[in-house]
C-alpha cells in the first residue's frame, strides 16, 4: 500500500526543469485561448451542454498545441538589449551596437542624407520588406529593404505631405498638394482621387482595403480600393489635422484634434464612436499598441499620456513632447521630437513604461515621422535632411507566419496572397470597437415593459399601504381632524406620484415616436420642408 | 552589455533549389492576425454562398421502363447496381454508374410491387399482383461490366400464391423472406410454399421490412392504418399501433435497430422506439402530400423520402424539418426512392418512367479529392458550422427554391396548423382550467396501441 503511494507522489511531481516547461506552456496556453471559456455550469439543457463542453475541449487542445509550437519549433528568437552593472541602457549608442552585431545587421543602421527635398515621411509594407519616402518637394522612392535596392524614385513636382502603401508593395498611396494619388511600383499614376481633397494624412485598413484620409478642412473620406466606390466621408468638425492613425486590432480611425480631443471613426456612422479629451491643448501625435488596448497621445503641454481603451482611462502620464509617436510589434513605443528620439519600453508587465533607449541625431535635423519596421528590430526616422534607421534590439517580432506576411515572399506567394486577402475581404461593418463582438449572442435584452394592469395593480397596493398607515398622537392644537386629513391625503399623493411621473414619462415617449413615423410618411415633395433630424 | 537583434539570412528563409517547395514558417499569435473573428464570419458567408453555387444535385435520369416505376431494391453485395420493377411487369438490373440498364428479367404479368435482393447478392427476389413470387440469378458482375452474354434469364423458381402480393423484404441475415398481401407470409428460398403466414385483422397489409440487428422481427404496415411488429419465433404477432392515417412505407434505422421511421399518408413521417409505441420520438414535418417511400442511410443519421408531391426530400434521423429537397420539373409522383449503400447518392423511381440519381449532399465535389481540396472542404465545413446560427449564413444555408404548387401547398398546410392551434389555445383560454388537455403531435396522431 505505502509502496502504491509513494508511487503516486513521484508520478505527480515532475523533475525540476520539465516542472518549469509545463509551467511556461501553461503561461503561453493562456494566450492562445483567446479569453475565458464559456460557464457551462449553469446550462440546463444537457444536449448543449454536451455540445459545448465538446467545444471547448478542441478550444483547449488547439491552444496547447499552438503553444507547443511556439515553445519548440519558432526557428528565431526575439533581440534584446542587456547591460552589466552601471550600465544603463539608454546610455548605449547606436555605435556601441553596431560594433556587437552581425554585419547582416550593420546595415540597418544608416543615415541617408538628402537635404535638398526636405522633411520625409516613410511607410512600410506589412511584412516590413518594403518601404516608401515621400520627401516634402515631391520626392517619392520605393525601396527594397532586404538589400538596400532602390526600386524606382521619381519627383512629381509639387507638395507631397504623406505616403501609405496599399495592400503590398505594388500600390501606394500619396498625399499631394491638391488632390492624393496612387501609383504602382514602376512610379506611374494609376489614379487621382479627386474626392478626397488636399489631404493632410492617409492610411490605409488592410482588412478591409480601405483608404482613409483626413483633408484640409477636417472631412474623413473611406474609399474601398478594390471597388473606387466612397464608403463614408464624414466632416469630423474639429477642424484641420494631420493626427490620424488606425488601431490595428479593430480598423477603428483615431484623429486627434487641435482643441485637445482625440475622436475615434468607424466607416458606417457619421457621429464619431468615442470622443475624448485627452489634453489641454492641441494634440500632436497618435499610437496605438498592436493588442489594441493601448493608446499613446502626446499633446503641446509637453506630455504623453497612455490611455486604458478598455476602461479610456490614463494609465501613465509621462512628460515631454513629441512630434511623432509609434508602438513597435512588441510593445516597444518610441516618440520623436527635435533631433532626438526617445525609445520607452514596459519591462514589468503592468503598463508601466520606462525609458529604454535613446537616440539623437545631428542637431538641426527635425524629426517628422518614426516608424517601426514589421518583423525586425529597426527604428525608421524621416526627417528634415533624410531618413535614417537605427537598431532597436527587442523591438520586433522574431518570428513572422508566411500566411500572414512574410518578408520573403516571392512575386507566386504575392499574388497568391492577394487573392485571397481579396475573398476574405471585410465589409466595413466589421469595424467597431470590440471586433470579438462578432458572432457572439446579443446581450439579453432588459425586463419588458408592465402592462397597464400590473401599472394599476402596483398603485393600488401602493395607495392602500399609504391608507393603512396610523397617524401619531400630536399635541395638543397639531391634532386637529382637519390637518390629520390633510396630512393622510398628502401621504396618498405622494404614494401616487412616482406612478403619474412614469406614465407622463410614456405618454411622452409616445407622442416622439408618432412624430417620428410622421416625417417619414410624408410625401417625397414636402419632404423638404420636414423639420431637419438632428445629426446623431 | 549583451545584444542581440533579429537578424535572418536569405539562405535560411527561403528554399535551396528552385524545384523544392517553398519553406512555410507558421506563427499563431493571435495579435498578428487582428480581427479574425470577423475574417472568419466572412469566410462562413462565402463557405455558406459557395455551397449554393455549387450545389447542383441532380446526375441524371434513367429511362428504359415503359410504365411508372413502382419498387426498387439495393444490391447489397455490389455498389454499382440497383434493381427496379415497374407497373407493366418490367425487371431491370441498372448500372449506376454508366446510368444504363445491364440486365432484364421478363415475366411478371402484371405490376410488380415487391422487389429484394438476398443478403449475399446473388438472388433476387421479386412479387406483383399476377400472385406470384419469382426468384432470379443475379449475374455476377465482372471488372469493367456485366456479363452480357444473353441479356434476359428465365427466373430460377416461380411460386404462386393466393392473393396478389404488395411488399417484399428478405431478412438481413438468414434465408427467409416475407411477403405482404392479403396476409403476412413468411417464405424459404427452397419451398414452393410459405412456411408460416400471419394475420391480424382482416385488412391487406402493405409493406413490410425485416429488422437489421434482429434477423427475426419484422415490421409491417396495413391498410386498417396499423404498424405492427412480429417476431418469427413466436406464433403471433407481437404488438401494434393504431394511427388515425395509413402508413406506406417502413424503414428501420440500421445504426440504431431499435428505431424505425414510417412514412405516413398524412405528409408526415414518424420515427418510433419499437419497445415504446405509444408515443412518437420524433414527427418529421415538410412535405405537402402522402409521402410513398422511405430509406435510411447506411450511417443511419439521415434519411431519404419520396412523395406524392413530386418531391423527394433528405432528412435528418432526429430532426423535424428536411435538409434538402430535390426535385425537377420532370419528375412526376415519386413512388420508390433508395439510399446508395455508400450514403453518397440517392436513387428516385417516379411515375414517369424514369429513375433518377442524385447526390446525397447536393453541393458535393465528385470523384477523386486531392488531400488539399478534402481540407478545404473540411475547413469551409467547420466554418459553416461555427456561425450558422447567425441570421445572414442561416438564411443562405436555408434557402431554397421551390416548385410554385408546393410552395403554395405548404404555404396553405402552415396557415390550417397555425388556426388549428390559434382555435386550440383560445378554447383552452377560455375554459374550466385544467377540463381541455393539449396532446403533444407525437401523440396526436395514435389512437391506441395494441398488444
Amino acid at each position: 500500500m505505502e509502496k502504491e503511494l509513494g508511487n503516486v507522489v513521484t508520478e505527480r511531481i515532475l523533475p525540476p526543469t520539465e516542472q518549469e516547461v509545463s509551467n511556461e506552456i501553461d503561461v503561453k496556453v493562456k494566450k492562445y485561448m483567446r479569453g475565458e471559456g464559456a460557464n457551462l455550469e449553469v446550462l440546463k439543457d444537457k444536449k448543449l451542454k454536451g455540445q459545448l463542453s465538446a467545444i471547448e475541449d478542441l478550444y483547449g487542445k488547439s491552444a496547447k498545441a499552438a503553444a507547443e509550437v511556439e515553445k519548440w519549433l519558432m526557428p528565431s528568437e526575439g533581440g534584446y538589449l542587456e547591460t552589466e552593472g552601471l550600465e544603463k541602457t539608454w546610455r548605449i549608442k547606436q555605435e556601441t551596437i553596431s560594433h556587437e552585431v552581425d554585419i547582416l545587421s550593420r546595415r540597418n543602421q544608416h543615415d541617408i542624407i538628402l537635404p535638398a527635398l526636405g522633411p520625409y515621411s516613410i511607410d512600410y509594407t506589412s511584412n516590413g520588406r518594403y518601404m516608401a519616402i515621400a520627401g516634402r518637394k515631391g520626392h517619392l522612392a520605393l525601396v527594397d529593404m532586404k538589400d538596400l535596392n532602390l526600386i524606382k524614385e521619381f519627383q512629381v513636382k509639387e507638395t507631397v505631405r504623406d505616403v501609405v502603401f496599399l495592400h503590398n508593395e505594388l500600390f501606394f498611396a500619396a498625399a499631394q498638394k491638391k488632390y492624393p494619388y496612387i501609383y504602382n511600383r514602376e512610379g506611374t499614376e494609376l489614379h487621382c482621387l479627386k474626392e478626397h481633397g488636399s489631404v493632410r494624412r492617409l492610411q490605409f485598413l488592410k482588412n478591409h482595403f480601405l483608404l482613409v484620409s483626413i483633408n484640409k478642412f477636417g472631412q474623413l473620406h473611406y474609399q474601398d480600393v478594390t471597388t473606387g466606390s466612397m464608403v463614408g466621408s464624414f466632416r469630423t468638425g474639429l477642424g484641420r489635422t494631420d493626427v490620424m492613425q488606425v488601431n490595428p486590432f479593430n480598423g477603428v480611425i483615431a484623429t486627434g484634434h487641435s482643441g485637445g480631443s482625440v475622436a475615434m471613426w468607424k466607416p458606417t456612422s457619421s457621429a464619431p464612436l468615442v470622443k475624448m479629451l485627452c489634453h489641454p491643448g492641441p494634440v500632436s501625435a497618435l499610437a496605438f499598441h498592436p493588442n489594441g488596448h493601448l493608446m499613446a497621445t502626446s499633446g503641446a503641454e509637453r506630455k504623453i499620456k497612455l490611455w486604458d481603451l478598455r476602461k479610456f482611462e490614463v494609465l501613465q502620464t509621462l512628460p515631454g513632447h513629441a512630434k511623432t509617436l509609434d508602438f513597435s510589434q512588441k510593445g516597444l513605443l518610441a516618440y520623436g521630437t527635435g533631433s532626438f528620439v526617445q525609445i520607452l519600453g514596459d519591462f514589468s508587465g503592468a503598463q508601466n513604461y520606462n525609458r529604454y533607449m535613446a537616440h539623437s541625431m545631428a542637431k538641426g535635423y527635425q524629426i517628422g515621422k518614426i516608424l517601426f519596421r514589421p518583423y525586425e528590430d529597426v527604428l525608421g526616422i524621416g526627417h528634415s535632411m533624410g531618413w535614417s534607421s537605427i537598431l532597436i534590439p527587442g523591438s520586433g517580432e522574431p518570428n513572422f507566419d508566411t500566411w500572414v506576411a512574410n518578408p520573403f515572399e516571392t512575386s507566386k506567394q504575392r499574388r497568391e496572397k492577394e487573392v485571397r486577402s481579396l475573398l476574405d475581404k471585410l465589409p466595413p461593418e466589421t469595424i467597431s470597437l470590440n471586433p470579438t463582438k462578432i458572432g457572439t449572442l446579443m446581450a439579453v435584452k432588459k425586463k419588458e415593459k408592465k402592462t397597464k394592469k400590473e401599472r394599476d395593480a402596483e398603485e393600488e397596493a401602493a395607495v392602500d399601504a399609504a391608507k393603512g398607515i396610523t397617524m401619531k398622537k400630536k399635541t395638543k392644537g397639531r391634532n386637529k381632524p382637519t390637518k390629520r386629513e390633510k396630512k393622510k391625503h398628502e401621504i396618498i399623493e405622494k404614494a401616487k406620484r412616482p406612478f403619474l411621473h412614469e406614465q407622463i414619462k410614456e405618454e411622452e415617449l409616445s407622442r416622439k415616436k408618432s412624430r417620428l413615423s410622421e416625417e417619414v410618411e410624408l410625401p417625397k415633395s414636402l419632404q423638404r420642408f420636414a423639420r431637419k433630424k438632428t445629426a446623431t | 552589455m549583451k545584444v542581440k537583434v533579429i537578424s535572418r539570412s536569405t539562405d535560411e528563409f527561403t528554399r535551396e533549389r528552385s524545384h523544392d517547395l517553398q519553406r512555410v514558417f507558421r506563427n499563431f499569435d493571435p495579435s498578428l492576425r487582428t480581427q479574425e473573428k470577423a475574417v472568419e464570419y466572412v469566410r462562413a458567408v462565402n463557405a455558406a454562398k459557395l455551397d449554393k453555387m455549387f450545389a447542383k444535385p441532380f446526375i441524371g435520369a434513367m429511362d428504359g421502363h415503359m410504365d411508372s416505376v413502382s419498387c426498387m431494391a439495393k444490391n447489397p453485395n455490389h455498389l454499382k447496381g440497383i434493381f427496379s420493377g415497374s407497373m407493366d411487369g418490367d425487371i431491370r438490373l441498372w448500372d449506376i454508374a454508366n446510368r444504363r440498364t445491364v440486365y432484364q428479367f421478363p415475366g411478371h404479368q402484371g405490376a410488380v410491387r415487391g422487389l429484394t435482393a438476398s443478403t449475399d447478392g446473388r438472388i433476387l427476389i421479386s412479387c406483383g399482383t399476377d400472385c406470384t413470387v419469382r426468384l432470379w440469378n443475379v449475374p455476377v458482375p465482372t471488372l469493367n461490366s456485366y456479363e452480357t452474354s444473353n441479356n434476359s434469364s428465365e427466373p430460377l423458381a416461380v411460386y404462386v400464391w393466393k392473393n396478389a402480393f404488395w411488399a417484399i423484404d428478405h431478412q438481413w441475415d438468414g434465408n427467409l423472406f416475407a411477403t405482404a398481401g392479403a396476409q403476412l407470409d413468411i417464405w424459404d428460398h427452397n419451398r414452393s410454399q410459405p412456411v408460416s403466414s400471419y394475420e391480424w385483422g382482416t385488412d391487406s397489409v402493405i409493406s413490410v421490412r425485416f429488422n437489421p440487428g434482429e434477423p427475426n422481427v419484422l415490421a409491417t404496415s396495413a391498410s386498417d392504418r396499423s404498424i405492427a411488429l412480429y417476431d418469427l419465433r413466436m406464433s403471433s404477432p407481437a404488438r401494434k399501433v393504431i394511427m388515425r392515417t395509413k402508413t406506406n412505407s417502413i424503414c428501420w434505422n440500421p445504426r440504431e435497430p431499435m428505431n424505425f421511421t414510417a412514412a405516413n399518408e398524412d405528409c408526415n413521417c414518424y420515427s418510433y422506439d419499437s419497445r415504446k409505441l405509444d408515443e412518437a420520438k420524433c414527427v418529421h414535418r415538410d412535405h405537402v402530400s402522402a409521402v410513398m417511400d422511405i430509406d435510411f442511410s447506411p450511417s443511419g443519421r439521415e434519411f431519404v423520402t419520396g412523395s406524392y408531391d413530386r418531391t423527394i426530400r433528405i432528412f435528418p434521423y432526429n430532426g423535424g424539418h428536411s435538409r434538402e429537397i430535390y426535385h425537377t420539373k420532370r419528375m412526376q409522383r415519386v413512388f420508390c426512392v433508395r439510399f446508395s449503400c455508400d450514403a453518397s447518392y440517392v436513387i428516385s423511381g417516379s411515375d414517369d418512367t424514369n429513375l433518377r440519381l442524385w447526390k446525397a449532399k447536393a453541393s458535393e465535389q465528385l470523384g477523386v479529392l486531392l488531400p488539399r481540396e478534402k481540407r478545404k472542404h473540411e475547413y469551409q465545413e467547420a466554418v459553416k458550422n461555427r456561425y450558422k446560427h447567425l441570421p445572414e449564413v442561416k438564411r443562405i444555408v436555408r434557402h431554397r427554391h421551390l416548385p410554385k404548387p408546393i410552395f403554395k401547398a405548404a404555404a396553405l398546410r402552415r396557415t390550417i396548423i397555425d388556426a388549428e392551434r390559434r382555435k386550440e389555445e383560445r378554447r383552452k383560454a377560455h375554459s374550466a382550467p385544467g377540463s381541455i388537455s393539449t396532446v403533444p403531435l407525437r401523440r396526436r396522431r395514435i389512437i391506441k396501441e395494441v398488444e
